[in-house]
């Protein structure tokens, strides 16, 4: 108890430390970019990761509940309502859920493949129909709100994105410890049984309908908060925000960083930030490598990077992590020179540049011989790794069966 | 090998005495201007061809030429925003982040709005560190009208001024005698369809609108149930405000229909287009612009076409105002002899400029919105002297708008900030 | 009126069988695996691309013939060393990884032939009017299309059931366990019903590029449309497949054609309301304007009232 209670010490204390090391207004943004994500990334979770319920249409909640809250933004600079604007994320919450409940009704019917289609239909739907609808959605321009307005909060009227950030993370804290609780929770605690044996679960006397209705709901209340959030981050909502392709980039949030750990999203949701908002500043393929990590981390860590890290658990219990660090090294430093000339070579190829620099060395793209010494670098570096891997494996084996002797 | 060796090792030292040369004898900070469109993504193609002119203009005329205020020079850093407006907000709050003042930013009028509020928040909480918008590209009027602001400065025409030449010309052609309008779904494709409607009744009344039809975004497969409503109206012409793939899919739809139509359009040439429509559209299909195409007025012009396509042989010079956009900012800065964007925005402000097609263009003080002549041209490949995509097919310029006949009212009410 | 009609009935069958030549190869594939392939219309797009690439250098025909086994090939590859590793994580990997591989496609196509639209135009020798009715063109080329369509169907459905291979895929479809210990290599089956699926598509895509036009957002703006065919038409159902890829094309045909909107529907209730009525985007809304969508309204409603699909057994 003691030990997860310090935990939340630590969770809450890093995200308030976090923006005195990174201060600048990128880091501020990227880090307020993160917040929102993670809270998304939760809380697709609770469908997927513990429902077992796969949507393709998770966006709409965050995207309706964003929408609501920016509506909210407007009524308070024109008086219509008043209420502090620490509340909004509250308003796309409740927001989200609304609609949670309306689709929820009838989509949690089936789990699997139908549950599936229909959030892929309902989608699809609610992404055209906000092009339709101008008076809510406001078209392809959006709607755009001011966070300036309102009574102000202990005299912070969130001009600066600092002063959002700690909001943000005041609500990511809130909003994980309950996602947490949730999950400790009966209606948590079925939500696996159902994703597991809906069959056995109902025979218990549990409605598997109901169970999975719950969860649902929960998720979009998560996501709307989320919306919210991005609402005072970005002051405005368009129609981006809840179509197919956010949809598919929460999908890829939570499965990379690992469906089924309590983690693995908030991994997933730094790791895909910083790549957005970093890597594209430097390649314009990032979504291509973006795309490699994703189908190489579905086929070879089918639980994403906290899976990964969890299987070390056994031999870290057992003191035996060291025995790792050298085959690591060994296998690591030639896969990571591999992918590092197979992205140079695939930059070079891509290149519009007389001279590109390869590992620092200028190269002519166009001469045959400037691509011998990539190509012989990656299939060398290859062949390294290739040739470590047994040994890799036998240190695993050894780390993890000792571990299980000593027992 | 040896040779390809040595030419690498000359490189080498060219590159390092460049660096020292330049640290050593120009030790002025360079003007920093972001440049915040696509660059990856499905747009990407008509970010990077932008990009490309506006660092290309950069070089060509000041880089190269020792710079500007006294030797500093323009460096142009190109922020990726994906089309997207969240993405545009990051990259504008990095803009910001690295001290940067002055944004170009041009493709899609969603991007451009979001944008625009943005900039008004950030310059009226940050006394000190505003921000100014140079939109070279979207055209949606409240960005003049409702929705001005003093840090936001067009130098394209927009969509109304646009469409004005458009039904003019229509209206000139006494065989239309029937129009038939198609376009995507949302703002853009509203604005041209009921503005389209509205000056072709007060130009021409006896034109009747056989069709008004509008389909969604990106999710039309296959036009041909639509051309086969034009064709059973029995339409004359057809007006669209599509881009990108559901422009070439209309156009194709409707060529190989056997209808042999006009197709009245802004945005059916560049970067791919005009190479798949090739012989089938000839003579067909039609656009408003400004800058004329082809003849090139000028032979300062034309040399720096030929300038550009030496340097960049894969790309076309397609959007002429992002040069136009660049030489009055540098203008502005070194006549107001500050890149303060206050500074730079008051010497913008009704200021009369002289384009490589010799021709004189003026910013509107009132609302930031330039005016300039526009033109109709149409897609062929006869007198086609600077082609598009490299296909032989390219714009013919036939009808001419003086920019004085361009001029409209405007319903801006700027605030305008006090120093 | 009935010109309208007929063109109407005409597209709307160019479509539909279109869409079929890409449900018919998911449908198997699903019926097979029991995985639903989201990068199915990226193999579609590959066919088109592929196809465009030969045909600059050899010729349409070749084109036709070479691109389809080309693509085949890659995904009979996708299967051996991507989806039969995944498979062991169970359905909802599988599902994942077609998602991540659409995606992975995308990118790889417009990093090799780049983001613009590629020219790919039709053959010439079809380049002329089949036919022509009120006025109307009928382009040869796409009487061509529905006669490959058409022959496809019916080579699918005699291999099916009237070939040795055939008996052995269906027997595999619902005993996999018995065909392999009666000795047949079922993982090889699998392979080969997952190549075939997707050159089924590629072949869509090669005669579908130069009418649809060929270009990176081809296969997104099919894909989930063909998703949607193959559950309202009963997952793992041929002919339930083959209905709702003809019913798919022909109501987003008649949509189209149709001049309908909200507006008749109340003025034939006997409601009219103002313009500044804030719901007035609702009440002018037109049949051709959302016809694109139409499809997914169609999904969720089938999927609430008979979650099998029309003519589907199974729910799994």
């Amino acid at each position: 108890m003691l030990k997860k209670l310090s935990i939340w010490v630590v969770f809450l204390a890093i995200l308030l430390i976090l923006p005195l090391l990174f201060d600048s207004i990128m880091g501020i943004s990227i880090l307020n970019q993160m917040a929102i994500a993670i809270v998304i990334a939760l809380s697709y979770n609770m469908l997927l990761g513990q429902g077992g319920m796969l949507s393709f249409g998770h966006a709409v909640y965050f995207g309706l509940g964003g929408f609501m809250a920016v509506h909210a933004l407007v009524m308070i600079e024109f008086e219509t309502v008043t209420f502090s604007v620490t509340l909004i994320p509250m308003v796309g919450g409740l927001f989200g859920l609304v609609a949670a409940i309306f689709i929820g009704s009838f989509s949690t019917r089936k789990a699997g493949t139908v549950f599936a289609m229909i959030s892929l239909g309902m989608g699809e739907l609610i992404a055209a129909s906000s092009l339709i609808f101008v008076d809510f959605f406001g078209g392809e321009a959006g709607v755009i709100g001011d966070r300036t307005f309102g009574p102000p909060f202990f005299g912070v009227d969130f001009a600066q994105d600092v002063e959002v950030y700690y909001l943000a993370a005041f609500w990511v804290f809130i909003a994980t410890l309950f996602m947490y609780l949730f999950t400790q929770t009966p209606a948590g605690r079925m939500a696996n049984a159902v994703r597991d044996n809906p069959e056995r679960a109902e025979f218990i006397g549990y409605s598997a309908r109901r169970v999975r209705f719950i969860s649902f709901c929960a998720a979009g209340l998560f996501a709307g908060i989320a919306g919210g959030l991005f609402a005072m981050n970005f002051e405005f909502l368009t129609e981006e925000n809840l179509n197919a392709a956010t949809s598919g980039r929460v999908l890829l949030m939570a499965y990379i960083g690992g469906l089924g750990y309590f983690v693995g999203p908030i991994i997933g949701a730094v790791v895909l930030t910083l790549m957005n908002s970093l890597l594209s500043n430097y390649t314009e393929l990032w979504m291509l490598y973006l795309g490699i990590m994703f189908v190489l981390t579905v086929m070879f860590l089918p639980r994403g990077f906290a899976g990964f890290i969890m299987l070390h658990q056994l031999a870290w219990h057992h003191g035996r992590l060291k025995t790792l660090a050298l085959p690591y090294l060994v296998t690591g430093v030639p896969a990571l020179l591999c992918a590092a000339s197979l992205i140079g070579l695939i930059e070079m190829s891509h290149t519009e540049a007389d001279i590109f620099h390869f590992l620092g060395l200028p190269l002519n793209p166009d001469q045959l011989v400037s691509w011998a010494l990539p190509v012989l670098l990656t299939l060398g570096a290859g062949y390294a790794t290739r040739s470590s891997l047994p040994q890799l494996r036998d240190a695993w084996h050894a780390a993890n069966t000792e571990g299980k002797r000593a027992k | 090998m040896k040779n390809s060796l040595q030419t690498v090792l000359i490189r080498c030292l060219i590159s390092i005495s460049l660096v020292v040369i330049s640290s050593s004898g120009l030790a002025q900070e360079p003007l920093r201007i972001a440049f915040i469109d696509p660059l990856s993504g499905s747009f990407a193609s008509i970010g990077n061809n932008g990009l490309k002119q506006l660092q290309f203009a950069a070089d060509y005329f000041y880089n190269s030429k020792g710079g500007i205020l006294d030797g500093r020079r323009i460096e142009i850093v190109p922020l990726d925003n994906k089309q997207s407006p969240t993405e545009t907000q990051l990259q504008f709050r990095r803009a910001v982040g690295e001290g940067i003042q002055i944004i170009f930013q041009g493709n899609s009028s969603a991007v451009a709005n979001t944008l625009n509020s943005a900039i008004i928040r950030h310059n009226r909480r940050n006394p000190g560190q505003e921000v100014l918008q140079i939109n070279y590209s979207a055209v949606d009027p409240v960005l003049t009208e409702e929705n001005c602001s003093f840090w936001h400065f067009r130098f394209d025409a927009h969509v109304i001024m646009k469409l004005e030449v458009l039904t003019d010309y229509i209206a000139m052609n006494n065989d239309i005698k029937s129009v038939y309008i198609i376009g995507q779904d949302y703002s853009f494709g509203q604005a041209v369809s009921d503005n389209a409607i509205a000056m072709l009744k007060a130009k021409r009344p006896d034109i009747d609108i056989v069709g008004n039809e509008f389909h969604p975004i990106g999710q039309v497969k296959d036009f041909t149930p639509y051309v086969t409503k034009i064709v059973a109206s029995g339409a004359d012409a057809v007006i669209t405000g599509n881009f990108g793939a559901d422009m070439v899919s209309l156009a194709r739809s409707i060529i190989d229909s056997g209808l042999k139509i006009p197709i009245y359009t802004f945005y059916a040439a560049y970067d791919g287009i005009t190479a798949t429509l090739g012989e089938d559209a000839k003579g067909l299909v039609y656009l408003v612009h400004n800058e004329t195409s082809n003849p090139i007025p000028t032979e300062e012009r034309k040399q720096f076409i030929r300038a550009f396509k030496a340097a960049n042989p894969d790309n076309d010079v397609t959007q002429p105002r992002i040069i136009n956009a660049l030489r009055m900012v540098v203008e502005a800065i070194e006549d107001s002899g500050s890149t303060d964007p206050y500074d730079i925005a008051l010497a913008l402000e009704d200021r009369r400029h002289t384009t490589l097609s010799g021709e004189e263009v003026w910013m509107r003080g009132a609302d930031h919105q330039i005016f300039q002549s526009l033109h109709i041209s149409v897609h062929t490949n006869e007198g086609i002297e600077f082609d598009a995509d490299n296909s032989g097919f390219g714009l013919y310029s036939e009808y001419h708008v003086p920019a004085e006949q361009t001029i409209r009212e405007t319903s801006c009410r700027m605030s305008r900030p006090r120093r | 009126m009935l010109d309208v009609f007929l063109f109407a009935t005409l597209n709307g069958l160019v479509t539909g069988l279109l869409l079929f030549m890409l449900a018919s190869g998911l449908t198997l594939i699903f019926s097979m695996m029991g995985v639903l392939n989201f990068a199915h219309a990226s193999f579609y797009m590959l066919g088109a691309y592929f196809a465009y690439s030969i045909s600059s250098y050899l010729g349409f025909w070749i084109g036709l013939l070479l691109a389809p086994v080309i693509v085949g090939i890659l995904g009979a590859l996708v299967e051996r060393y991507g989806l039969r590793h995944v498979h062991r994580h169970g359905h909802v990997a599988e599902l994942v990884f077609t998602f991540g591989l659409a995606f992975l496609i995308e990118e790889l196509v417009q990093f090799f032939w780049g983001r613009d639209t590629k020219n790919y135009q039709q053959p010439d020798i079809l380049d002329f009017p089949l036919f022509t009715l009120f006025g109307q063109e009928f382009s040869a080329y796409r009487g061509f299309m529905i006669f490959i369509s058409v022959l496809i169907f019916i080579g699918l459905y005699y291999l099916l059931t009237r070939s040795r291979i055939g008996i052995i895929i269906q027997a595999a479809i619902t005993h996999p366990h018995t065909v392999a210990s009666l000795g047949h290599n079922v993982p090889l089956i699998f392979m080969g019903v997952f190549g075939v699926g997707s050159a089924l598509a590629g072949v869509a895509g090669v005669i579908a590029g130069p009418v649809l036009t060929t270009f990176p957002g081809m296969a997104v703006v099919l894909g989930s449309i063909v998703f949607v065919i193959v559950v309202i038409g009963g997952l793992g159902s041929l002919a339930g497949a083959f209905i709702a890829s003809l019913l798919i094309g022909l109501l987003q045909s008649y949509a189209i054609a149709s001049d309908l909107g909200m507006q008749d529907l109340l003025a034939l209730l006997g409601v009219s309301f103002e313009r500044s009525h804030p719901l007035n985007d609702l009440w002018t809304l037109t049949l051709p304007q959302i016809a694109p969508i139409l499809p997914f309204l169609l999904l969720v409603l089938v999927l609430i009232f008979r979650p099998t699909g029309l003519l589907g057994k199974r729910e799994e």
